[in-house]
Order: C-alpha cells, then structure tokens, then sequence
C-alpha cells in the first residue's frame, strides 16, 4: 500500500480505509496482532486483514461485515482525524486542475493543516514532483510528518514549520504552482512570487470571506499577476431512491363507462386507487452552501 | 548568456508545436506550420513569426495578420480620466451622445490607427462620457477596449486551458462535460501516474487527454472504442510529447463479449478488424483501401505487364503499380500492426486487474458501465459521466442490485464566477446552467468469486517503515 501506488494485498503496517456502509468510512492502521472495534465487532488485523486482498468483505465477530479498501487521498478526506477546518474533494478537484498539477510539478502549500489537500497533491505530482508545504503550527506540522511517513509519501514531501507571511515557503524559483489557505492569504502573495519559477506559474488562494478575497485580488495585481479570477465549486449530492405518487380518482368516466361497463361500482368503493412508481432523486434536506472562495492567479514570466 | 538560452528552450515557441491562442476568454488550439492561415476571432492571422517566441507571449496583429510582439504591456490607467459624474440623472439616451460615424471609425482603422487611439477618439467624441460615473467610463473603457482588441495571446496547452476551450467552442462535441466536471472525474477516478485506467469517451479526445496528462506517461490508459476507430482530435490539441503516446492502448468496445468469453482471437487474420478499418472515420482511408482492395494482388499484374513493349506507358504503368504496391503493403503492416496493437491492449484487459475507469460518452452509460466494470480490480474507483441524470439513476439502481460496489455516489457541481473589484464585487451575471452529472464509486469483491486469501502476501517486499 502507498498513497500514490496501488497493490492488491494488504500488508502489516498499512493504512486500510475499512468501509461501514452508508458512506461511512474509518481508517486502521494495520499491525500484527491489534484489533480494531466497529459497531458491526471487532475485526482482527492478524486473520482478518493481512494477506487478505484490498476489496474483500470482512466478517466481525458480531456477524456484521465490512468491506475493506485500498488507500486513496479522497477517502483519506473523509476519514482523516481533523486538526483543523479541511479542503474538501469538490474543491481539491477543482484546485488540482486549475492549478495544472501533474506528475514532475513542484508545489508550494501554506498552511498544511490536516492535510487533506497535501495528500491529493502528492497522488498527482508523483513520482517526479514535489511538495513543499508550510505549517506555523508546531504540534500539527509533526503530526502531519508522521502522516507522510506512515503513508509512503514522505520522499516527496517538504514540511517547514514557519511562518509563510514572516519567513516564506523556504524556497525560490521552484514552484510551478502555489497554494494558499491562511487567514491573510495577501501577506504571502510576495513569497509566493518569490517561490515561483522565473518562467511562471499558477496561484490558487482559497479564503472562505469575500473581503479575504478582495485584499488578495488586490494585491496579486499589485504584484503583476495575470488571469486573476475568482470562483466558486459546490458539490450537490442526489440522493436515489423510488417514489410513488397516488393517482386521483376522477370517478366513473361517463364515455367510457356508457359504452363499456353498465355494471361499475360506485367511487367510493374503488379499490386501492391507482399510484405510479418513479425512480428519481431527491436532494438532502440540507447541503454546504459555502466552503470558500477560490482566487486563481498566473504569474507571468519575469 | 548561454546558459540563460538554454533555460528557456524548452518554453520556446517551435514549428510543429501544438499552442492555444487566447483572447479575452476565447481560446483556440492550432497547430504551428509555416505560411498557413488560422482564422480567430474573425481575423487571419499568420503564425510564422511567433517561432522562437516564450509562450505566454501576448502579440499584435498587423495587417496582413501577421504577429508582432506586443512592446509594453499597457497599464491599466492609459486612458486618464479626471472629471467624473455621480449619477446618471442627467445623461438622456438620445443616441446622438457619439459625434463619430461608423464610417469615421471604419477610416481610422484603415488607417491603422492603434486601438487605444481610436478608443481615446471615442472617448473625446462622446459628450456624455465625463459625466458618468467613474465606474461607468470604466465601464465604458472596457467594452471599447475589448471590442478594438486587437491582440492574441499564445499559450502552452494544459488541461484546463483546452477543456475551458472545448466548454466555450463546442460544448456539443464533449456532451456538454463542463471543465469543473471533468476535474471532478479525475480526482474522482484517483487518476495517477502508474496506474492502469480504462477510458470510455466520445468527447473528441478531451478525456482521454486529460486522463493522460495525469499520468504523466507513467502506467497505462486502455481506450475503449465504439465504432471503426477512437477518436483523438482532442489529444492532439494536448502537443504531448511522443513517449507519452507508448502508454496508450485502445481496444474495441465490439470486442469485449469475446474478451470476456475467451473467444478473442488476436493471432490469426481478424476480417472483422479489416472491414473496420475501411470504416476508419479518415476520409482518405476510407477511400483508398477500397480500391486497393479491388486490385487483388498487383504483384501478378505487373508480371505480365513488365514484358511490354513501348517504355513510356510501360514505365507509367510501372510506376503506379509500385505505388499501389507500396500502399498495400502499407496497408497490411497497417493491418498487422492493427492487430498487435489488439492483442497488446487485449493481454492488459485479460488480468481484469485495471485501476480505474472513467466512462463520458453519448452512449447510454448503464450497458458501457457494466460491461467495463467487469475490468476492474477489487477496491478501484470508477467514474461515469452523463448530460442527463436520468441514465445515471439508472446506473445506480443496476449496480444497486448486482452488488460489487460501494460508496455509489450521484453529482454534480455547480459553478460560480465573481468579478472581484473594488466597491463592486458581485457574482457574474450569466452562469452555466449544467455541466452533466456523475455516478461514481469503488469497486469491491462479490460475495461468490472472492477467493480466501489466496497466498500469504509478500510481506516486507518493501523495506520501508511500516511501523510509526
């Protein structure tokens, strides 16, 4: 198992996503000899996970199962323990292909946070690429380093404890791209320019307020960068399911009852009355509305 | 100095190069030859001058379209304004506001007058303009520039730059598959470099493009294909550089029964395969084989002819002969590569081991989607793209009932543009009103065909930490 390779067998020291059902998902270290407790029973990792191939369902000891998937950074999304607010699929999606990520590009990243973002960037950028990533916060920058490490993706990775608005990303004229979510994304507009390559690049800053926003589109235009734009993915779920929906009873049609029953029972006696099954969507009854603004840039060459 | 010219080689302009011109939000794809005419925006313009040019490099078009590069970039503030109004109170629409005919206009731009003079000439011939607001001659200052424009940008190809295209051009020719879509489908799909994916699409090329361009040329990418042969304008526009084309397999969609039966012969001569070939959508192919196809074998012919005596239309004969000889012989390494092409693609789909697929086509997805899905390794991600939600409900309640899935979900995303300026921030007017819908999900093991463990994993076959 890697977070950029996929194999078919899962092997002690794995990070398995085991699947509940319903959408719901939780990751498990895997280790010789430890047990891991789901509401269905507990599963044990020595007979029921290793060797075993990613994909198969698992019997738990109360006679429930669970399915058991390989590792990918959108399940890690859905899984991971959260340090802070995090970057959901719909916008990493969007990020990843307005940033024009693919394998061999050198991304810049402030802050890490939890993470959820870095490891999608990782999956696209490898084998060549690399991450360098900025995180202010101590304890979360060496937990999420653990994260890489535990998940394979460690050779790629770059994790600066510092400051990016003080000290930067830590490196200059690498970056083919540059990816903010800090609360003064403006303050670092500089040392992104800086991190970029001499022949250019992309910029995304994702801020939740639009006056975030505004100060950021000011000062990238300040700073001679071109295509500025601002946008805004939702994600809308619709959830299948069938309906049925009654038909009204008109009564007795007169032309039709005249020429072909005399004999008709009265309305009111009708038996069930008629209704029409159809297989449509429904949406949730609530749904995020807002997760952040997306501010993409290109720096020009200079 | 020369090391400096050597760093921007690979960012240079060549003949040949597959570039994207851009102006304002309208982008096109050609590709770069020598003395050929593009038309863009409604103007020629000739490409020859922009060889040897960095990319991103922004041009003017001189008369006779050719390209010269643009000096200074223009600043915002060219125009200076300094008297303002505050409100339109006072400004009557009675059409007269412009002192300038269109015919004034006409002259001066067959006069070659550079378009921020013919804008300045608006703005002094215009009698209400200094008493609109400031945001109103801005206003009024965009729309003259964007309508005299008279640049063009040349780009490097990327995904986003040609699936932005395809969106604006054509939308018709991608099944209305809007760019957000597609970045959805390929995070979705976990497309990576080293995977093996399977792709269904009929959207000209622009999927399969974007799915390569992920992978980067590391791994594999099987198209699937409906019909005499895959269509792939779209990943031309890409310019992707030769290796890249060594990952990629096709196979035809009317295969696959066999494949999955076992029945595929990709050894012996294959007539299906033949007549597909005369089917090839290329116009010239589907001509010419057909007519060689009549001649049978040339080689007797030219037996007898050879002994001819008068040398002139002998050696005429001759030599159309060896040219239809030449191309039928052309056409069988054709053909033979044909095949070993199928039988390559065949032995990657025989495994059944694939990473991912990703389906976007005009075909119902419902019967592409489970006859591919039968490819796919336990615990890949698939992803199926559809104009209509309808079909994709369909999909859902199938898989529903067969089982080997799990997190089944079905989308879509919505799209938002904001202008972002001071004091006027505000969503876009005008918005896409749907960019399709997706069904996606994991593949996982059923129930009967699960095998108990089949052999004790290799463990430690990499010696990196597994413990943390």
């Amino acid at each position: 198992m890697s977070f950029i390779e996929y194999s078919n067998l899962i092997q002690d020291g794995d990070v398995a996503i085991v699947h509940l059902g319903h959408n719901s998902v939780t990751a498990v270290k895997v280790q010789h000899g430890a047990q891991t407790q789901t509401r269905f029973g507990v599963i044990r990792h020595s007979t029921d996970l290793i060797g075993q191939r990613y994909g198969c369902k698992v019997t738990c000891s109360k006679g429930g199962w669970v399915h058991v998937l390989h590792p990918t950074p959108e399940l890690w999304t859905v899984a991971l323990p959260h340090r802070t607010q995090i970057l959901y699929t719909t916008d990493i999606a969007m990020v990843t292909m307005m940033l024009e990520l693919k394998p061999g590009s050198v991304v810049c990243e402030s802050g890490t946070g939890s993470g959820s973002l870095s490891h999608a960037i990782l999956r696209t950028i490898a084998p060549s690429g690399h991450l360098h990533t900025v995180e202010f916060h101590q304890q979360r920058a060496e937990k999420v380093v653990e994260e890489f490490k535990e998940h394979r993706v460690d050779h790629l990775v770059t994790v600066r404890n510092q400051d990016v608005c003080k000290d930067g990303f830590g490196v200059t004229g690498v970056a083919d791209a540059v990816f903010l979510d800090i609360p003064s994304p403006w303050e670092a507009v500089g040392h992104a320019k800086a991190a970029m390559k001499k022949h250019g690049g992309r910029l995304c800053s994702f801020s939740p307020c639009i006056e975030q926003v505004q100060r950021t589109c000011q000062a990238l235009t300040e700073r001679g960068f071109e295509e500025v734009r601002t946008l805004e993915v939702l994600l809308r779920v619709h959830n299948v399911r069938p309906v049925t929906l009654q038909l009204p009873d008109f009564g007795p049609d007169s032309s039709s009852s005249s020429s072909q029953a005399t004999e008709e029972a009265p309305p009111s006696a009708a038996p069930n009355p008629a209704s029409l099954k159809i297989k449509t969507t429904t949406p949730p009854r609530e749904m995020p509305g807002h997760t952040g603004y997306l501010t993409f840039a290109t720096k020009p060459r200079t | 100095m020369a090391q400096n010219e050597d760093d921007d080689y690979e960012y240079r302009i060549k003949e040949g190069d597959h570039i994207v011109l851009k102006r304002g939000d309208v982008y096109k794809a050609v590709q770069i030859q020598r003395k050929k005419k593009v038309i863009f925006e409604k103007q020629w313009i000739l490409l020859d001058n922009v060889v040897g040019h960095l990319y991103s490099t922004t041009f003017e078009i001189a008369s006779g379209g050719t390209l010269q590069p643009k000096e200074d970039k223009e600043t915002e503030s060219s125009t200076d304004v300094k008297v303002a109004g505050t409100d339109n109170r006072n400004i009557v629409d009675d059409g007269k506001s412009q002192k300038l005919t269109r015919d004034d206009i006409e002259t001066m731009k067959e006069q070659g007058l550079k378009n921020e003079e013919i804008i300045q000439q608006l703005i002094d011939n215009s009698s209400t303009f200094n008493n609109k607001t400031e945001y109103a001659q801005d206003k009024y200052i965009k729309k003259k520039k964007k309508k005299y424009e008279n640049t063009v940008t040349v780009l490097k190809p990327t995904c986003r730059i040609i699936a932005m295209m395809y969106h604006g051009r054509e939308p018709g020719k991608i099944c209305h598959l809007r760019y957000d879509t597609l970045a959805q489908m390929l995070t979705l799909g976990n497309i990576h470099a080293g995977s093996k994916v399977l792709v269904f699409e009929t959207c000209a090329g622009l999927v399969l493009g974007a799915v390569m361009e992920r992978m980067g040329g590391y791994g594999s990418v099987i198209q699937m294909y409906p019909g005499g042969g895959p269509v792939r304008a779209g990943v031309e526009c890409f310019g992707f550089p030769a290796h890249f084309h060594d990952m990629l397999h096709e196979f035809p969609i009317c295969h696959v029964n066999a494949l999955l039966a076992g029945t595929l012969d990709t050894g012996a001569k294959d007539p299906t395969a033949e007549e597909k070939h005369l089917n090839a959508p290329a116009e010239q192919e589907q001509i010419q084989p057909e007519a060689e196809r009549q001649e049978g074998s040339p080689a007797d012919e030219r037996m007898e002819t050879n002994t001819g005596g008068d040398a002139g239309q002998n050696r005429e004969k001759l030599e159309r002969e060896k040219r239809q000889e030449a191309k039928a012989q052309e056409r069988k390494v054709k053909l033979e590569e044909k095949r070993r092409k199928l039988a390559a693609a065949a032995a990657l789909l025989e495994g059944r081991n694939a990473d991912g697929l990703v389906i976007a086509s005009q075909f119902h997805p419902c019967s592409v989607l489970l006859g591919l899905i039968k490819f796919l390794s336990p615990s890949r991600p698939f992803v199926v793209f559809s104009q209509f939600k309808e079909t994709l409900i369909e999909c859902y309640t199938k898989l529903k009932e067969q089982g080997g899935t799990v997190n089944l979900m079905l989308t879509d995303t919505w799209l938002r543009h904001y202008q972002v300026l001071p004091d006027r921030t505000h969503p876009l007017l005008l918005m896409s009103g749907g960019g399709g819908y997706l069904l996606s999900g994991m593949t996982v093991a059923t129930d009967h065909s699960e095998p108990p463990a089949e052999e004790p994993a290799p463990k430690r076959q990499k010696v990196k930490d597994s413990e943390g």
